[in-house]
């Protein structure tokens, strides 16, 4: 009787101690502190062809910064399909990293969750002043009048890349500029029995990308300009036709694309199956996967008629990679010290080329190393004619909604049914529909 | 039966004015024992449970979206306005959760039976002894011991539309069809999330029958067979009676688990599901944590619970019923 006794005070004492810590979560609501200043933890996000080349390239430099200041800190290199979750897991516990990275095109969404801290005059003269980034990588990083919530760390941009060999088997002499052209060499490319252009179609990011690129190219925008969904405008309407169309009618973008997610598009590619990719900053994935620098080349994103510039004649969305610090953080000086260290040119040189982007910033983004032609053509994109996706706190449900309309149009054209411009408007007035009020 | 047992010794002994008070604390002591000995599961399952539902059915009545996850506690209130958006048909949400709905039945239905009537007749099949029936066993119970992720990514490659084994077999192989068909988008989506949960279901359905055929007296069989009862009868007759009390579990255990399955299609198809596979659990998932629009989804998770409860309780009383019929 009494070892039952003992043994239920012993079971009710525990089940105590674990609802306490259970309970004992971080205040959801309070700001950050300088408590535990000998630590960080940084989530990166997965930017190498895997986890384990993340950090490789990334250890070295976090040993770096410990050297310097004796911080020590944590990495978890996070796959993309886990991170927003991750993040969204952490801004509703209260219990998250000091340092994080975050898809440019969510800067405004996880800024109207408040859980990040604001990057104010006084945050980026820490970091050596506001000015040191390039312009378009800032209109990445929340909303318009707002302190931006993040601070760019990697710049990338959409550019073309084509097989040089299949392209000179097909007697074809230079990339295509428009996309009548891409057509047109589509027809050379598949006459000699390779396919001609690899897309992600179960992507929904990808997706949007490319929509969103098409969409500035028939003039219009996803979003007004107060930031409602604007979905169904005949333009935007048109502009998905268009993309979905590169595989439903122009048959350049092969079916079995339609269920691609993980980058297999990426690998037709390198494997030399396919003659054409629309990717961002590919050079290091392709090389991962074996094929050498010599055997594509790099051309800008065509465009409906004439040359790449601003306007309708847009041809890449603004990509990349910010860094962003977490309001909760126990080391908001040793975070604060860290983007600085991340963002400062030596490390930008080492990070930027490690993983094929261009710096954000202006003086590393100078170097000799970004001087290469593919990093001009990346270069030039960026400073001329890529857009920011809609900096509006919805655009992360944008993403989903829309991302999934173009990918329920892809799966209606893989398997041969019509992809019309009323079944393209049907699909964008649900997804409108699905977006919450904001 | 723990009633009866601390009963007893309080009708065995005679009263004694003396002991009394003694006597009372120790009956305290005896009957309150119990529930002692529950109270740490009691706080877990309160804790693990009955907080968290609380709060769902808290958040359901608000308007949580981002501009409030971080302090979820401050976001306006929206009264019945989520559940009103989830049960209006005509629109889009309240329409793409109905749709999903129908799916998830459709889908559990069949995914239940089939495994239910796979695990059964393996298991009667089993109940032979014949070379090799260990090893079989051991083998059939090979989806159930596999971690979720790893079976059905593999899944994931073979349904594959261009390298995948399925489409290998059954169109270069076998030629049943014209062309290589999609698995993981449109349509057929549907047949092959219903693949790899009647995989990974029927294992547990054949453990639990193999059990329950354990139990049957072996005298019942010869019996029948000196009656003359050929083997179909004696599945009728006196397997299939005496599988019923365990069949009654089962298949509530069953559907209560295919219905809410969410790592199967999450895995499958990532965090949009092609329409046609779009099951429930996911819906809310996508409603919640992908759109951001938690209140609805809450709205969305509190109809999910009590349209089950509705399921459980219509079952279980009819079930009880039976048996009850049965037993008179």
């Amino acid at each position: 009787m009494r070892s039952i006794r003992a043994a239920a005070v012993g079971a009710v004492t525990m089940s105590l101690a674990l609802a306490a810590t259970a309970c004992g979560g971080g205040s959801a609501g309070g700001g950050g502190s300088d408590d535990s200043p000998k630590t960080l933890t940084y989530w990166a996000s997965n930017q190498g062809s895997s986890i384990a080349v993340d950090k490789k390239v990334l250890q070295p430099e976090l040993d770096k910064f410990e050297k310097q200041t004796g911080i020590k800190v944590k990495l978890e290199v996070v796959p993309w399909s886990d991170l927003l979750n991750r993040i969204l897991t952490a801004t509703t516990s209260g219990q998250g990293p000091d340092v994080l990275n975050i898809g440019n095109t969510w800067s405004a969404s996880l800024q109207a969750t408040g859980a990040l801290l604001p990057w104010d005059a006084k945050n980026f003269a820490e970091i050596g002043g506001k000015d040191r980034f390039v312009d378009s990588a800032l209109g990445s990083t929340g909303a318009q009048g707002k302190d931006p919530a993040a601070v760019p760390l990697y710049s990338m941009a959409y550019a073309l890349y084509y097989n040089k060999q299949i392209f000179a088997d097909a007697g074809i002499s230079k990339p295509p500029a428009t996309w009548d052209e891409l057509i047109a060499d589509g027809k050379k490319i598949k006459a000699r029995g390779k396919s001609v252009l690899g897309a992600e179609g179960s992507n929904l990011a990808e997706n949007i990308h490319h929509v969103f690129v098409f969409a500035k190219q028939h003039g219009a925008d996803f979003f007004t300009p107060d930031g409602k969904p604007d979905f169904t405008d005949p333009k935007v309407v048109d502009a998905v036709e268009q993309y979905v169309d590169l595989m439903a009618k122009d048959k350049v973008i092969p079916p079995g694309d339609a269920e691609y997610a993980q980058n297999q598009s990426v690998s037709d590619f390198a494997k030399g199956r396919q003659a054409m990719l629309l990717w961002q900053s590919a050079a290091a994935n392709l090389k991962s996967q074996g094929m050498s620098e010599d055997a594509y080349g790099i051309a800008p994103v065509p465009v409906r008629s004439g040359t790449p510039g601003a306007g309708t004649q847009t041809n890449s969305m603004v990509a990349g990679i910010d860094i962003a610090v977490f309001k909760n953080s126990h080391n908001l000086d040793g975070a604060t010290r860290f983007v600085k260290f991340m963002t400062g040119d030596a490390e930008q040189k080492i990070l930027n080329t490690a993983y094929s982007s261009i710096p954000p910033v202006k003086t590393a983004q100078g170097d000799a190393a970004f001087g290469s032609p593919s990093n001009a053509v990346l270069k030039n994109t960026l400073a001329t004619s890529a857009a920011a996706l809609p900096q509006v706190a919805t655009e992360s449900q944008f993403e989903t909604v829309v991302g999934t309309a173009v990918k329920d149009l892809f799966a209606d054209a893989a398997a041969g049914r019509a992809v019309t411009t009323d079944s393209v408007k049907a699909k964008l007035v649900k997804a409108q529909q699905q977006m919450p009020a904001a | 039966m723990t009633t009866t047992a601390l009963k007893e010794p309080v009708r065995e002994t005679s009263p004694g004015a003396a002991r009394e008070p003694h006597r009372r604390t120790g009956r305290i002591r005896r009957l309150s024992l119990p529930y002692l000995l529950l109270l740490p599961a009691l706080l877990l399952e309160l804790l693990v449970h009955l907080v968290p539902m609380a709060i769902g059915i808290v958040m359901s009545f608000k308007e949580l979206t981002q501009f409030y996850i971080r302090d979820w506690g401050s976001a306006p209130w929206s009264g019945v306005g989520n559940y009103k958006v989830s049960v209006d048909f005509d629109a889009p949400v309240g329409e793409a959760l109905l749709h999903s709905f129908f799916v998830t039945v459709g889908f559990t239905l069949l995914s239940v039976g089939l495994c239910w009537l796979i695990g059964t007749a393996a298991a009667v099949f089993m109940q032979d002894t014949f070379r090799g029936r260990g090893l079989l066993r051991a083998l059939f119970l090979v989806p159930y011991a596999l971690p979720v992720y790893a079976a059905v990514i593999t899944w994931v490659f073979m349904f594959q539309h261009d390298n995948g084994l399925v489409n290998h077999v059954l169109h270069d192989q076998l030629h049943l069809t014209g062309k290589p068909s999609f698995w993981l988008i449109g349509d057929n989506s549907f047949y092959a999330l219903l693949t790899v949960s009647v995989w990974k279901g029927w294992p547990f359905a054949f453990l639990i029958v193999t059990a329950a055929l354990q139990n049957i007296p072996h005298e019942l069989y010869e019996a029948a067979a000196l009656d003359g009862a050929g083997t179909w009868q004696r599945i009728r007759r006196i397997t299939l009676p005496s599988l019923r009390p365990v069949n009654q579990v089962l298949v509530l255990v069953l559907f209560l688990w295919t219905f809410n399955d969410f790592n199967t299609p999450y895995v499958l198809f990532g965090k949009s599901a092609p329409e046609a596979a779009d099951l429930v659990s996911v819906h809310i998932y996508q409603a919640s944590f992908v759109t951001w629009n938690f209140g609805t989804g809450s709205a969305m998770s509190v109809l999910l619970l009590l349209f089950l409860l509705v399921v459980t309780g219509v079952y279980l009383l009819l079930t009880s019923r039976g048996r009850r019929a049965a037993d008179a």
